[in-house]
């Protein structure tokens, strides 16, 4: 049974909009992910701990409270997916927050607009942003995220605990990882009805390019 | 039963109320989930219902605010897309540009029609709701 199966994504998902953040979780959850939602910029950078307790706005909030403290050590986060503008912190700010974190920069960060603005996506593209989806987000646009996701997991299996990623060891296992995205991807497609025909294709064909794997159809899915 | 939802489904988007955004909500419902597109249909109200007591009390005072019309109207878009509202949608766009050209006429012309498409709409996604059941 590969790691996939085990343990599903968890993805972060910020929106002020509650109607946004509705959709956003369902679409999540219809892609086998597991999500928890905030409303804000500051409650997401809260909730994985990079927050100080001087910059809280709201007398009430803690960073003592149990779900908090506990939040970043016990839930692993494969995402973060934020929409653009939120009063406050946008999620732009919210981005650059989290890759300028040593501890979190490893976690892919997806940005969500209602609007075209080329600029704008540029410049969350260039700040590290993986993808940026126009909303209405849909389903399809969610299948190009396992593979970010996937990249996470892989790292953090490969890494010793409470250890950070040293970039040279990180050069090394590359070739590695790869392969094993694709297998596993493979795997958990198999479980995903939903995946298009033309991207099992893609997969099959790269899996069968001179690595030595077992064939497709010998591969086992557990369901 | 089932045709009546059938033939109340197909006049929403025949007579195009719905767009296929509406479809892709109904995608994401399933036997874990049977109520979602309702249920997100009552929040869209909700929130829509919200959004244009705002708009008419901005507009009610008599200085037109444009920015703070169009953030308004940023919303509404939104989530109206984001449901397949498609006229109500259309009427957003145009309230958005006579925002942008200050027109204030405009607004006040367009934001009567998207009340009456709203209110349209509500009432055949009700309808169609309740033939579901």
């Amino acid at each position: 049974m590969g790691v996939v199966t085990e343990s599903q994504f968890h993805v972060l998902a910020v929106d002020d909009s509650l109607f946004d953040r509705k959709m956003i979780e369902r679409l999540l959850q219809k892609s086998s992910c597991q999500v928890t939602t905030v409303d804000s910029g500051s409650k997401a950078l809260e909730l994985l701990g990079l927050r100080e307790s001087n910059e809280s706005d709201d007398p009430n909030a803690t960073s003592t409270s149990p779900f908090v403290c506990n939040f970043a050590q016990e839930v692993e986060i494969n995402l973060i997916i934020t929409d653009y503008c939120m009063p406050g912190m946008t999620g732009y700010d919210l981005l650059k927050r989290v890759k300028e974190s040593a501890a979190f920069r490893s976690i892919p960060v997806v940005i969500m607009s209602s609007e075209n603005v080329p600029a704008r996506i540029s410049r969350c593209l260039e700040e590290g942003a993986e993808e940026f989806f126009l909303k209405p987000v849909k389903l399809a646009d969610l299948t190009k995220l396992k593979p970010h996701m996937m990249k996470t997991k892989l790292k953090k299996e490969s890494e010793k605990p409470a250890e950070e990623v040293k970039p040279e060891i990180e050069e090394e296992e590359s070739p590695v990882i790869e392969i094993l995205t694709l297998h596993q991807e493979l795997e958990s497609e198999q479980q995903e009805p939903m995946l298009s025909n033309n991207k099992r294709k893609a997969m099959e064909e790269a899996i069968s390019t001179g690595r030595s794997r077992p064939k497709y159809n010998d591969i086992t899915t557990s369901v | 039963m089932q045709r009546q939802v059938a033939l109340i489904k197909q006049s929403l988007f025949d007579q195009g109320y719905l767009d296929e955004q509406f479809i892709e909500l109904e995608e994401l419902q399933d036997d874990a989930n049977p109520n979602f597109v309702e249920e997100v249909a009552t929040l869209y109200f909700k929130d829509s219902a919200r959004l244009i007591s705002n708009i008419e009390q901005a507009l009610e005072r008599g200085s037109f605010d444009f920015n703070r019309l169009d953030n308004y109207m940023h919303q509404f878009k939104g989530s109206s897309t984001s449901i397949g509202a498609s006229k109500v949608k259309t009427e957003c766009t145009m309230f958005r540009e006579y925002c942008r050209v200050g027109n204030a006429e405009g607004c006040l012309r367009t934001f009567k029609q998207l009340k009456k498409e709203h209110a349209t709409l509500r009432k055949k996604l009700e309808q169609y709701f309740q033939a579901s059941k």
